[in-house]
């Protein structure tokens, strides 16, 4: 697990390297599938507060989180629909606790208003999409990839989130901890863009011992009540933390404000605070890009997949490769933000993208502004329901060698 | 007395330590009666000797929705309607806190109906202060599920035809341990019973009408805010224990006030808290008591 580890503290905060907290810690080998490891990475993660909405096929994710959390020492609630899971989970934040909520299309949709309260006050929390075939309802037992713009854009105004997309239940508990960690760090909402073909498969799922699992707390603040300003950032363009109750007074709002979290009507406020929240995000994207390549250098052909479309790719490659194609394959691990600058690179260099995915077209458009007609770019669409076939991909591989 | 006398005896208007001075002056017109609700509250917060740092205010949107910003607490201005939702998080999050969510008839009845039924239900532990004017101010005065039949807002050009909630009654059916409705005439009596709200543990719902004279009452030719004022000294009825069904309101019509509920029932955490114990025995550790509360 490539982690971020220790803290980018205040001066005299030491580095340090936290570990898990053991309570919430299954350490073993399962046989469980990708919604309950999601569940055990979340609560591996340190998250203690979860409010959710029944929604097919995530539901599994908060069952089993209202089985455990009795015992490891936090809260779940069944809020009365998704939008006040979505907003409760911000509270939960603002009293110190790392939080989560789960949903599916729909539900996502009604949540969208608090991805941008959540962008504005900074308040780090970790969606789970669990998605399905839409639009609208769609089709709720079976897999799609189709969420993957709302989850870039679907909020009102601009901002920037992370999203990460899982292909086995072992990265489902893998890389929620590290969408924890990333929610701490940059306190932005991050997305975790599951499927239902990977929540419900069930593979061999290992969870480490407590301290092989690496933490990221958020930068708690060490000022004073009278030195502290609540949205004032560091040189990182992220604000340093308090909770309420701490006896700082704070002021927190889904207005433009100042760095003293101040309604601020103005265009210069504006500019600042949206600039901002867009950039810390958009500075570090060389740090945030986790692409698992395997033989895109020197190839002809680069398929670039994600989630567990992935998985279907990896044996069109294989396949193609058996035909003598040089065909290379490059997985989006976080596909928010979108590794626009390796693609780029890629393109001078590989004569045809491909690009198969879940839903008719959505992050295709990302590798045709990155390649920029340098080479050509297929998409290979899928409505959903199921996952591509190999051949498909493979059809389509050869064609772009040709 | 002149200003400058009162500046020389250096008397505080005792309210000033609750409010951000600097966030001042605020936003509401003159005659609304938002500021008086504040007042109140802030003399209930001193009366109540509480630490101010663990007391928490959460507004959603509108004219209400802004008083969490002036008042120098840990505040939360959210979204439409989901104050009580966030309120919630904020409260299980760390148990410790004391949660107010402030706003008003519109943001809490309207677009947040479905959470505030469904907060007083659990008996969430939360004190919640609904303002109502009987529209939306802030938008410019359209209809609200509080204005009363014939009153003229924006959208009801012609009258409202439409049947009001009771909003006592709505709270008091979904389970609120603690309901009562004051104008903002009765400032001591308001004062009191937020006061009781901040004491009390469970689902408090307060109703202060107040006037807008912006909005409700010029459209409907009522006067300014005095004139309202004058109403609510002479049509009000204090009917402490009434039952809530008999509450409900007209256009300048009687307006039965007073504290109608006051009962105890577990809250959703205490709730949580004795099922688990009883469930797990003494595996389990009580949620947020630990601290005390209090």
């Amino acid at each position: 697990m490539t982690l971020r580890g220790g803290r980018d503290g205040p001066p005299g905060d030491t580095e340090e390297t936290l570990h898990a907290d053991p309570k919430g810690v299954l350490t073993g080998i399962h046989f469980i599938d990708g919604d309950h490891a999601a569940c055990e990475g979340a609560l591996a993660a340190g998250c203690r507060f979860v409010a959710g909405y029944p929604i097919t096929p995530s539901t599994e994710v908060v069952e089993r989180f209202a089985a455990r959390i009795p015992l490891v020492g936090g809260v779940f609630i069944q809020m009365e629909d998704e939008i006040a899971s979505s907003i409760a989970i911000l509270g939960g934040a603002w009293a110190g606790k790392k939080v989560m909520t789960v949903t599916s299309g729909p539900g996502l949709s009604l949540m969208m208003e608090h991805v941008g309260l959540a962008v504005i006050t900074e308040t780090p929390c970790v969606i789970v999409d669990v998605q399905r075939g839409g639009p609208s309802t769609g089709l709720p037992t079976l897999p799609a990839q189709a969420d993957m713009m709302q989850a870039k854009w679907g909020s009102h105004g601009d901002y920037e989130i992370i999203a990460l997309s899982p292909n086995s239940p072992q990265e489902c508990f893998d890389l929620i901890v590290k969408a924890f960690n990333l929610a701490e760090t940059y306190r932005v909402p991050v997305f975790f863009m599951m499927d239902e073909v990977v929540g419900h498969m069930t593979e061999r799922v290992v969870i480490p011992a407590p301290e092989a699992i690496e933490i990221v707390e958020r930068k708690w603040t060490q000022k004073k009540p009278g030195e502290y300003r609540v949205f004032q950032a560091d040189d990182d363009m992220v604000p340093e933390m308090v909770k309420a109750g701490d006896g700082y007074r704070i002021h927190v709002t889904g207005l433009t404000h100042d760095d003293r979290g101040y309604p601020a009507m103005n265009p210069q406020a504006q500019d600042k605070l949206v600039t901002r929240l867009v950039n810390k995000i958009r500075a570090n994207r060389d740090k945030l890009v986790d692409v698992r390549e395997d033989g895109v250098e020197g190839a002809d052909v680069v398929v670039v997949s994600f989630g567990i479309t992935s998985r279907v790719a990896a044996a069109a490659v294989e396949a193609a490769r058996h035909k003598g194609v040089k065909v290379g394959h490059l997985r989006l691990v976080i596909t928010w933000p979108f590794p626009a600058k390796r693609i780029k690179e890629l393109a001078g260099r590989a004569k045809a993208f491909v690009v198969p995915e879940l839903n008719m077209g959505q992050m295709v458009l990302e590798v045709e502004r990155a390649v920029a007609g340098k080479a050509a770019v297929i998409s290979v669409p899928h409505a959903g329901g199921t996952v591509h076939e190999p051949e498909t991909i493979l059809t389509r591989i050869m064609e772009a060698a040709q | 007395m002149s200003d400058t006398d009162l500046l020389e005896l250096e008397i505080e208007n005792p309210v000033a330590p609750y409010l951000r001075q600097e966030r001042l002056p605020h936003i509401w017109c003159p005659g609304c009666g938002i500021g008086t609700t504040v007042n109140c509250f802030a003399r209930a917060l001193t009366e109540s000797g509480m630490n101010l740092d663990k007391v928490a205010i959460v507004s959603g949107i509108g004219c209400t929705g802004r008083v969490a910003g002036y008042l120098n607490l840990d505040s939360f201005h959210t979204t439409h309607g989901r104050a009580i939702p966030f309120a919630t998080g904020l409260k299980l999050g760390n148990p410790d806190l004391k949660v107010v969510v402030y706003s008003g008839d519109g943001d809490l009845s309207a677009i947040g109906g479905n959470h505030l039924v469904h907060a007083a239900r659990r008996n969430m532990d939360l004190m919640v202060v609904c303002v109502n004017n009987f529209t939306y101010g802030m938008t410019g005065g359209q209809v609200a599920p509080t204005t009363p039949i014939g009153a003229t807002q924006t959208t009801m050009p012609y009258g409202n035809f439409e049947n009001p909630f009771s909003l006592p009654f709505l709270a008091d059916a979904c389970g609120a341990v603690y309901v009562a409705r004051w104008t903002v005439y009765h400032v001591k009596q308001l004062a009191k019973a937020m006061l009781e709200g901040l004491r009390k543990k469970g689902f408090v719902f307060i109703e202060a009408l107040a006037p807008c004279p912006t909005l409700y009452s010029r459209r409907n030719r009522l006067g300014d805010g005095v004139d309202q004022l004058k109403y609510y000294k002479e049509r009000s009825k204090i009917v402490n224990g009434a039952d809530t069904k008999d509450v409900g309101l007209t256009f300048q019509g009687d307006i039965i006030v007073g504290k109608f509920v006051d009962r105890d029932r577990p809250t959703w955490l205490d709730a949580m808290n004795e099922h688990y114990s009883q469930h797990f025995g003494e595996k389990y550790v009580p949620y947020g008591v630990s601290h005390g509360q209090e």
